[in-house]
Protein backbone atom coordinates (compact mmCIF):
# COMPACT_ATOMS: atom_id res chain seq x y z
CA UNK A 1 0.00 0.00 0.00
CA UNK A 2 1.20 3.30 -0.74
CA UNK A 3 -0.04 4.67 2.51
CA UNK A 4 2.95 2.61 4.35
CA UNK A 5 5.65 4.19 1.96
CA UNK A 6 8.19 5.79 4.27
CA UNK A 7 9.68 7.96 1.26
CA UNK A 8 7.22 10.35 1.85
CA UNK A 9 6.39 10.72 5.18
CA UNK A 10 8.74 13.55 6.23
CA UNK A 11 6.97 15.65 2.89
CA UNK A 12 3.71 14.66 4.02
CA UNK A 13 4.39 15.79 7.83
CA UNK A 14 6.38 19.40 6.66
CA UNK A 15 2.98 19.87 3.88
CA UNK A 16 0.61 18.60 6.73
CA UNK A 17 2.07 21.49 9.57
CA UNK A 18 2.29 24.01 6.78
CA UNK A 19 -1.67 23.34 5.06
CA UNK A 20 -2.92 23.61 8.86
CA UNK A 21 -0.99 26.37 9.92
CA UNK A 22 -2.40 28.63 6.96
CA UNK A 23 -5.56 27.41 6.82
CA UNK A 24 -5.67 28.15 10.89
CA UNK A 25 -3.91 31.90 10.36
CA UNK A 26 -6.74 32.25 7.64
CA UNK A 27 -9.87 31.01 9.61
CA UNK A 28 -8.47 33.20 12.55
CA UNK A 29 -7.93 36.66 11.34
CA UNK A 30 -10.33 36.32 8.33
CA UNK A 31 -13.04 33.70 8.09
CA UNK A 32 -14.03 33.04 11.65
CA UNK A 33 -14.11 36.78 13.04
CA UNK A 34 -16.37 37.96 10.31
CA UNK A 35 -18.67 35.00 10.88
CA UNK A 36 -19.01 35.75 14.75
CA UNK A 37 -19.42 39.56 13.59
CA UNK A 38 -22.29 38.64 11.63
CA UNK A 39 -23.70 36.50 14.17
CA UNK A 40 -23.17 38.76 16.94
CA UNK A 41 -25.10 41.76 14.66
CA UNK A 42 -28.30 39.37 14.27
CA UNK A 43 -28.06 38.79 18.04
CA UNK A 44 -27.30 42.37 19.22
CA UNK A 45 -29.99 43.46 16.28
CA UNK A 46 -32.32 40.37 17.50
CA UNK A 47 -32.75 41.31 21.17
CA UNK A 48 -32.73 45.37 20.49
CA UNK A 49 -35.66 44.69 18.80
CA UNK A 50 -37.32 42.34 21.13
CA UNK A 51 -36.25 44.81 24.12
CA UNK A 52 -38.00 47.70 22.08
CA UNK A 53 -40.95 45.41 20.98
CA UNK A 54 -41.26 45.36 24.89
CA UNK A 55 -41.09 48.61 25.51
CA UNK A 56 -44.07 49.34 23.36
CA UNK A 57 -45.83 47.02 24.90
CA UNK A 58 -45.25 48.38 28.02
CA UNK A 59 -46.22 52.16 26.34
CA UNK A 60 -49.02 50.89 24.71
CA UNK A 61 -50.25 49.00 28.29
CA UNK A 62 -50.15 52.56 30.04
CA UNK A 63 -51.82 54.12 27.34
CA UNK A 64 -54.35 51.62 27.66
CA UNK A 65 -54.67 51.67 31.26
CA UNK A 66 -54.66 55.90 31.09
CA UNK A 67 -57.77 55.66 28.92
CA UNK A 68 -59.78 52.96 31.25
CA UNK A 69 -59.15 55.55 33.92
CA UNK A 70 -60.43 58.37 32.00
CA UNK A 71 -62.93 56.70 31.15
CA UNK A 72 -63.74 55.01 34.27
CA UNK A 73 -63.81 58.39 35.77
CA UNK A 74 -65.65 60.04 32.58
CA UNK A 75 -68.48 57.23 33.77
CA UNK A 76 -68.73 57.93 37.54
CA UNK A 77 -68.69 61.78 36.37
CA UNK A 78 -71.73 60.85 34.25
CA UNK A 79 -73.70 58.79 36.58
CA UNK A 80 -73.19 61.09 39.50
CA UNK A 81 -74.52 63.53 37.04
CA UNK A 82 -77.71 61.45 36.04
CA UNK A 83 -78.06 60.75 39.84
CA UNK A 84 -78.10 64.12 41.12
CA UNK A 85 -80.34 65.25 38.13
CA UNK A 86 -83.26 62.24 38.73
CA UNK A 87 -83.50 63.37 42.40
CA UNK A 88 -83.58 66.76 41.40
CA UNK A 89 -86.40 65.85 39.30
CA UNK A 90 -88.23 63.41 41.49
CA UNK A 91 -88.31 65.96 44.10
CA UNK A 92 -89.56 68.52 41.88
CA UNK A 93 -92.15 66.21 40.82
CA UNK A 94 -92.89 65.27 44.79
CA UNK A 95 -93.41 68.43 45.64
CA UNK A 96 -95.94 69.70 42.29
CA UNK A 97 -97.66 66.17 43.52
CA UNK A 98 -98.42 67.32 46.82
CA UNK A 99 -99.00 70.92 45.60
CA UNK A 100 -101.77 69.00 43.22
CA UNK A 101 -102.98 66.96 46.00
CA UNK A 102 -103.37 69.58 48.55
CA UNK A 103 -105.12 71.97 45.97
CA UNK A 104 -107.97 69.24 45.51
CA UNK A 105 -108.23 68.38 49.12
CA UNK A 106 -109.23 72.08 49.35
CA UNK A 107 -111.28 71.92 46.75
CA UNK A 108 -113.00 68.76 47.90
CA UNK A 109 -113.33 70.51 51.34
CA UNK A 110 -114.99 73.33 49.81
CA UNK A 111 -116.77 71.21 47.54
CA UNK A 112 -118.36 69.20 50.49
CA UNK A 113 -119.09 72.29 52.39
CA UNK A 114 -120.97 73.70 49.47
CA UNK A 115 -122.79 69.99 48.91
CA UNK A 116 -123.82 70.27 53.14
CA UNK A 117 -124.75 73.76 52.55
CA UNK A 118 -126.68 72.89 49.84
CA UNK A 119 -128.24 69.55 51.87
CA UNK A 120 -129.26 71.77 54.46
CA UNK A 121 -131.19 74.06 52.51
CA UNK A 122 -133.09 71.83 50.63
CA UNK A 123 -133.30 69.39 54.00
CA UNK A 124 -135.17 73.28 54.87
CA UNK A 125 -137.25 73.71 51.84
CA UNK A 126 -138.37 70.02 51.88
CA UNK A 127 -139.80 71.04 55.49
CA UNK A 128 -141.73 73.80 54.58
CA UNK A 129 -142.87 72.04 51.26
CA UNK A 130 -143.50 69.07 53.41
CA UNK A 131 -146.14 71.39 55.83
CA UNK A 132 -147.62 73.01 52.29
CA UNK A 133 -148.25 69.68 50.82
CA UNK A 134 -149.58 68.32 54.20
CA UNK A 135 -151.98 71.16 55.06
CA UNK A 136 -153.21 70.96 51.60
CA UNK A 137 -154.09 67.41 51.82
CA UNK A 138 -155.74 67.63 55.35
CA UNK A 139 -158.05 70.44 54.01
CA UNK A 140 -158.79 68.29 51.04
CA UNK A 141 -159.73 65.38 53.07
CA UNK A 142 -161.56 66.88 55.86
CA UNK A 143 -162.71 70.05 54.40
CA UNK A 144 -161.73 71.94 57.29
CA UNK A 145 -158.10 73.78 57.81
CA UNK A 146 -155.99 72.55 60.91
CA UNK A 147 -153.77 75.01 62.79
CA UNK A 148 -150.19 75.03 60.99
CA UNK A 149 -148.25 74.24 64.37
CA UNK A 150 -150.19 71.07 64.93
CA UNK A 151 -149.00 70.24 61.20
CA UNK A 152 -145.51 71.38 61.46
CA UNK A 153 -145.17 69.97 64.59
CA UNK A 154 -146.13 66.50 63.06
CA UNK A 155 -144.46 66.63 59.62
CA UNK A 156 -141.20 67.29 62.29
CA UNK A 157 -141.51 64.27 63.85
CA UNK A 158 -142.39 62.28 60.64
CA UNK A 159 -138.74 64.00 59.66
CA UNK A 160 -137.24 62.93 62.78
CA UNK A 161 -138.48 59.27 62.63
CA UNK A 162 -137.05 59.17 59.11
CA UNK A 163 -133.62 59.90 59.41
CA UNK B 1 -3.21 6.37 -20.17
CA UNK B 2 -4.47 4.03 -17.28
CA UNK B 3 -3.62 0.33 -17.30
CA UNK B 4 -5.78 -2.22 -18.25
CA UNK B 5 -5.21 -4.29 -14.96
CA UNK B 6 -7.39 -2.65 -11.96
CA UNK B 7 -5.23 -1.25 -9.60
CA UNK B 8 -7.33 0.43 -7.08
CA UNK B 9 -4.14 1.67 -4.87
CA UNK B 10 -2.97 3.28 -7.72
CA UNK B 11 -4.41 6.39 -6.46
CA UNK B 12 -2.87 6.37 -3.10
CA UNK B 13 0.50 6.69 -4.61
CA UNK B 14 2.38 9.97 -4.06
CA UNK B 15 4.25 11.51 -6.64
CA UNK B 16 6.70 14.59 -5.90
CA UNK B 17 5.54 18.06 -7.89
CA UNK B 18 8.42 20.36 -6.86
CA UNK B 19 11.28 18.64 -5.54
CA UNK B 20 12.87 19.96 -2.27
CA UNK B 21 15.47 18.92 -0.42
CA UNK B 22 16.01 19.70 3.12
CA UNK B 23 19.71 18.92 4.18
CA UNK B 24 19.08 14.59 3.85
CA UNK B 25 15.20 14.91 4.15
CA UNK B 26 13.13 14.98 1.13
CA UNK B 27 10.02 17.40 2.05
CA UNK B 28 8.97 17.58 -2.01
CA UNK B 29 6.07 19.38 -2.64
CA UNK B 30 3.92 16.73 -3.91
CA UNK B 31 0.35 15.78 -5.30
CA UNK B 32 -0.52 15.34 -1.64
CA UNK B 33 0.84 18.59 -0.69
CA UNK B 34 -1.14 20.15 -3.65
CA UNK B 35 -4.73 19.09 -2.52
CA UNK B 36 -3.66 19.88 0.94
CA UNK B 37 -3.01 23.93 -0.12
CA UNK B 38 -6.08 23.26 -2.31
CA UNK B 39 -8.13 22.72 0.58
CA UNK B 40 -6.92 25.11 2.71
CA UNK B 41 -7.76 27.46 -0.50
CA UNK B 42 -11.27 26.50 -0.69
CA UNK B 43 -12.01 26.21 2.99
CA UNK B 44 -11.27 30.01 3.11
CA UNK B 45 -12.64 31.07 -0.43
CA UNK B 46 -15.59 29.58 0.73
CA UNK B 47 -16.18 31.15 4.52
CA UNK B 48 -15.04 34.30 2.55
CA UNK B 49 -17.21 34.31 0.23
CA UNK B 50 -20.23 33.43 1.81
CA UNK B 51 -19.76 35.97 4.48
CA UNK B 52 -18.77 38.75 1.65
CA UNK B 53 -22.19 40.21 2.22
CA UNK B 54 -22.32 40.00 6.04
CA UNK B 55 -25.88 40.22 5.27
CA UNK B 56 -28.34 40.55 8.45
CA UNK B 57 -30.55 37.82 6.97
CA UNK B 58 -28.42 35.25 5.21
CA UNK B 59 -28.35 34.22 1.64
CA UNK B 60 -27.85 30.53 0.98
CA UNK B 61 -24.21 30.09 0.87
CA UNK B 62 -24.22 32.43 4.03
CA UNK B 63 -26.66 30.16 5.57
CA UNK B 64 -24.00 27.27 5.02
CA UNK B 65 -20.88 29.10 6.42
CA UNK B 66 -22.87 30.06 9.52
CA UNK B 67 -24.12 26.51 9.99
CA UNK B 68 -20.87 25.09 9.88
CA UNK B 69 -19.35 27.57 12.57
CA UNK B 70 -22.71 26.80 14.63
CA UNK B 71 -22.23 23.21 14.19
CA UNK B 72 -19.13 22.97 15.68
CA UNK B 73 -19.87 25.74 18.05
CA UNK B 74 -22.70 23.90 19.14
CA UNK B 75 -20.88 20.54 18.96
CA UNK B 76 -18.07 22.12 21.43
CA UNK B 77 -20.65 23.37 23.66
CA UNK B 78 -22.78 20.54 24.20
CA UNK B 79 -19.57 18.11 24.48
CA UNK B 80 -17.45 20.02 26.22
CA UNK B 81 -18.89 22.86 27.57
CA UNK B 82 -18.49 26.88 27.61
CA UNK B 83 -14.91 25.88 29.01
CA UNK B 84 -14.50 24.50 25.93
CA UNK B 85 -14.77 27.80 23.38
CA UNK B 86 -11.21 29.03 23.68
CA UNK B 87 -10.13 25.75 21.44
CA UNK B 88 -12.93 26.76 19.27
CA UNK B 89 -10.62 27.74 16.43
CA UNK B 90 -8.38 24.97 16.31
CA UNK B 91 -11.34 22.38 16.11
CA UNK B 92 -13.25 24.37 14.13
CA UNK B 93 -10.11 24.35 11.35
CA UNK B 94 -9.62 20.74 12.21
CA UNK B 95 -13.14 19.56 11.23
CA UNK B 96 -12.93 21.88 8.36
CA UNK B 97 -9.54 20.87 7.21
CA UNK B 98 -11.04 17.26 7.72
CA UNK B 99 -13.98 17.84 5.61
CA UNK B 100 -12.90 19.43 3.05
CA UNK B 101 -9.80 16.67 2.35
CA UNK B 102 -12.79 13.95 2.13
CA UNK B 103 -14.98 16.46 -0.05
CA UNK B 104 -12.50 17.09 -2.60
CA UNK B 105 -10.68 13.93 -2.46
CA UNK B 106 -14.79 12.70 -4.24
CA UNK B 107 -13.66 14.07 -7.36
CA UNK B 108 -12.36 12.33 -9.56
CA UNK B 109 -8.49 11.83 -10.45
CA UNK B 110 -8.24 14.11 -6.93
CA UNK B 111 -5.74 12.75 -4.40
CA UNK B 112 -7.33 11.77 -0.92
CA UNK B 113 -4.80 13.54 1.76
CA UNK B 114 -7.06 11.90 4.16
CA UNK B 115 -6.67 8.32 3.22
CA UNK B 116 -3.69 8.82 4.28
CA UNK B 117 -2.46 7.00 7.49
CA UNK B 118 0.72 9.37 8.34
CA UNK B 119 -1.67 12.40 7.97
CA UNK B 120 -4.71 11.41 10.31
CA UNK B 121 -2.36 9.67 12.48
CA UNK B 122 -0.44 12.97 12.99
CA UNK B 123 -3.62 15.03 13.33
CA UNK B 124 -4.75 12.34 15.67
CA UNK B 125 -1.08 12.43 18.06
CA UNK B 126 -1.58 16.11 18.24
CA UNK B 127 -5.43 16.14 19.18
CA UNK B 128 -4.01 13.25 21.90
CA UNK B 129 -0.88 15.46 23.27
CA UNK B 130 -2.90 18.30 23.10
CA UNK B 131 -5.30 17.35 25.47
CA UNK B 132 -3.21 15.63 27.21
CA UNK B 133 -1.10 18.60 28.15
CA UNK B 134 -4.23 20.30 28.79
CA UNK B 135 -5.23 17.79 31.92
CA UNK B 136 -2.10 18.00 33.21
CA UNK B 137 -2.22 21.92 33.18
CA UNK B 138 -5.61 22.09 34.56
CA UNK B 139 -5.68 18.97 36.66
CA UNK B 140 -1.56 18.45 37.22
CA UNK B 141 -1.16 15.16 38.46
CA UNK B 142 -4.83 14.34 39.65
CA UNK B 143 -5.14 14.15 36.34
CA UNK B 144 -4.02 10.62 36.61
CA UNK B 145 -6.79 10.01 38.89
CA UNK B 146 -8.55 10.11 35.33
CA UNK B 147 -7.22 6.23 34.80
CA UNK B 148 -9.02 5.16 38.09
CA UNK B 149 -12.46 5.09 37.61
CA UNK B 150 -14.66 6.38 40.75
CA UNK B 151 -15.83 3.94 43.35
CA UNK B 152 -13.67 0.81 42.00
CA UNK B 153 -13.55 -2.03 44.21
CA UNK B 154 -9.51 -2.13 45.08
CA UNK B 155 -8.92 -5.53 44.18
CA UNK B 156 -10.27 -4.22 41.10
CA UNK B 157 -7.45 -1.70 40.36
CA UNK B 158 -4.59 -3.91 39.34
CA UNK B 159 -7.03 -5.26 36.45
CA UNK B 160 -8.84 -2.17 35.55
CA UNK B 161 -5.96 0.46 35.41
CA UNK B 162 -3.80 -1.32 33.03
CA UNK B 163 -7.43 -1.45 30.85
CA UNK B 164 -7.60 2.24 31.35
CA UNK B 165 -4.04 3.09 30.36
CA UNK B 166 -4.07 0.64 27.61
CA UNK B 167 -7.37 2.55 26.35
CA UNK B 168 -6.42 6.28 26.57
CA UNK B 169 -2.88 5.50 24.69
CA UNK B 170 -5.05 3.88 21.64
CA UNK B 171 -6.96 6.91 21.12
CA UNK B 172 -5.28 8.24 18.85
CA UNK B 173 -4.70 4.71 17.19
CA UNK B 174 -8.56 4.63 16.73
CA UNK B 175 -8.66 8.03 16.05
CA UNK B 176 -6.40 8.20 13.07
CA UNK B 177 -7.05 4.35 11.66
CA UNK B 178 -11.21 5.04 11.61
CA UNK B 179 -10.70 8.03 9.18
CA UNK B 180 -8.10 6.34 7.07
CA UNK B 181 -9.68 3.17 6.29
CA UNK B 182 -12.78 4.40 5.93
CA UNK B 183 -11.81 6.93 3.04
CA UNK B 184 -8.86 4.31 1.70
CA UNK B 185 -11.84 1.57 1.65
CA UNK B 186 -14.23 3.67 0.06
CA UNK B 187 -11.75 5.11 -2.58
CA UNK B 188 -10.71 1.74 -3.33
CA UNK B 189 -14.03 0.19 -3.39
CA UNK B 190 -15.04 3.30 -6.41
CA UNK B 191 -11.81 2.02 -8.07
CA UNK B 192 -12.98 -1.61 -8.33
CA UNK B 193 -16.10 -0.75 -9.69
CA UNK B 194 -15.30 1.63 -12.07
CA UNK B 195 -12.48 -0.58 -12.95
CA UNK B 196 -15.34 -3.44 -13.59
CA UNK B 197 -17.54 -0.85 -15.31
CA UNK B 198 -15.54 -0.24 -18.13
CA UNK B 199 -13.84 -3.95 -18.45
CA UNK B 200 -17.43 -5.57 -18.69
CA UNK B 201 -18.35 -3.06 -22.09
CA UNK B 202 -21.70 -3.04 -22.19
CA UNK B 203 -22.80 -5.45 -19.25
CA UNK B 204 -20.56 -2.27 -16.66
CA UNK B 205 -23.75 -0.80 -16.73
CA UNK B 206 -24.67 -2.80 -13.62
CA UNK B 207 -21.01 -1.89 -11.57
CA UNK B 208 -21.62 1.27 -12.59
CA UNK B 209 -25.34 1.54 -11.33
CA UNK B 210 -23.60 0.47 -8.38
CA UNK B 211 -20.81 2.77 -8.18
CA UNK B 212 -23.18 6.00 -8.72
CA UNK B 213 -24.62 4.35 -4.91
CA UNK B 214 -21.68 3.87 -3.72
CA UNK B 215 -20.53 7.29 -4.48
CA UNK B 216 -23.70 8.90 -2.47
CA UNK B 217 -22.35 6.77 0.30
CA UNK B 218 -18.94 8.18 -0.08
CA UNK B 219 -19.95 11.48 0.23
CA UNK B 220 -22.07 10.90 3.59
CA UNK B 221 -19.01 9.10 4.81
CA UNK B 222 -17.26 12.12 3.61
CA UNK B 223 -18.94 14.10 6.28
CA UNK B 224 -19.58 11.59 8.80
CA UNK B 225 -16.40 10.79 9.54
CA UNK B 226 -15.34 14.35 9.58
CA UNK B 227 -17.58 14.71 12.01
CA UNK B 228 -16.78 11.58 13.85
CA UNK B 229 -12.61 12.77 13.66
CA UNK B 230 -14.07 16.36 15.28
CA UNK B 231 -16.79 15.42 18.01
CA UNK B 232 -14.22 12.50 19.28
CA UNK B 233 -11.57 15.15 19.60
CA UNK B 234 -14.29 17.02 21.83
CA UNK B 235 -14.56 13.86 24.12
CA UNK B 236 -11.12 13.79 24.32
CA UNK B 237 -11.46 17.33 25.53
CA UNK B 238 -14.06 17.15 27.70
CA UNK B 239 -12.01 14.16 29.45
CA UNK B 240 -9.39 16.33 29.86
CA UNK B 241 -11.00 19.80 31.03
CA UNK B 242 -13.58 18.19 33.10
CA UNK B 243 -12.40 14.67 33.85
CA UNK B 244 -16.20 13.01 33.40
CA UNK B 245 -15.26 9.92 34.02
Amino acid sequence: MPQFDPTWVASQLVWLAIAFGVLYLALTRIALPRIAEVLENRHTRISADLEKAGQLKDEAAQVLAAYEKTLAEARGRAQALIRTTSDEMAAAAAGREADTARRLADQTKAAEARIAEAKQAALANLRTVAVDVASAAVERLIGTGVASGQIDAAVGAAIKDRS
Amino acid sequence: MAAKTIDPLHQFEIHPLLPIKLGAVDVSFTNSSLWMMLSVIAVTAFLTLAMRHRALVPGRLQSVAELSYEFVAGMIRDNVGQAGMQYFPLIFTLFMFVLFGNLLGMIPYAFTFTSHIVVTFAMALVVFVGVTVIGFVKHGLHFLRFFLPHGLPIWMVPILVPIEVLSYFLRPISLSVRLFANMTAGHAMLKVFGGFTVMLGLFGIAPLALNIAVTALELLVALLQAYVFTILTCVYLNDALNMSH
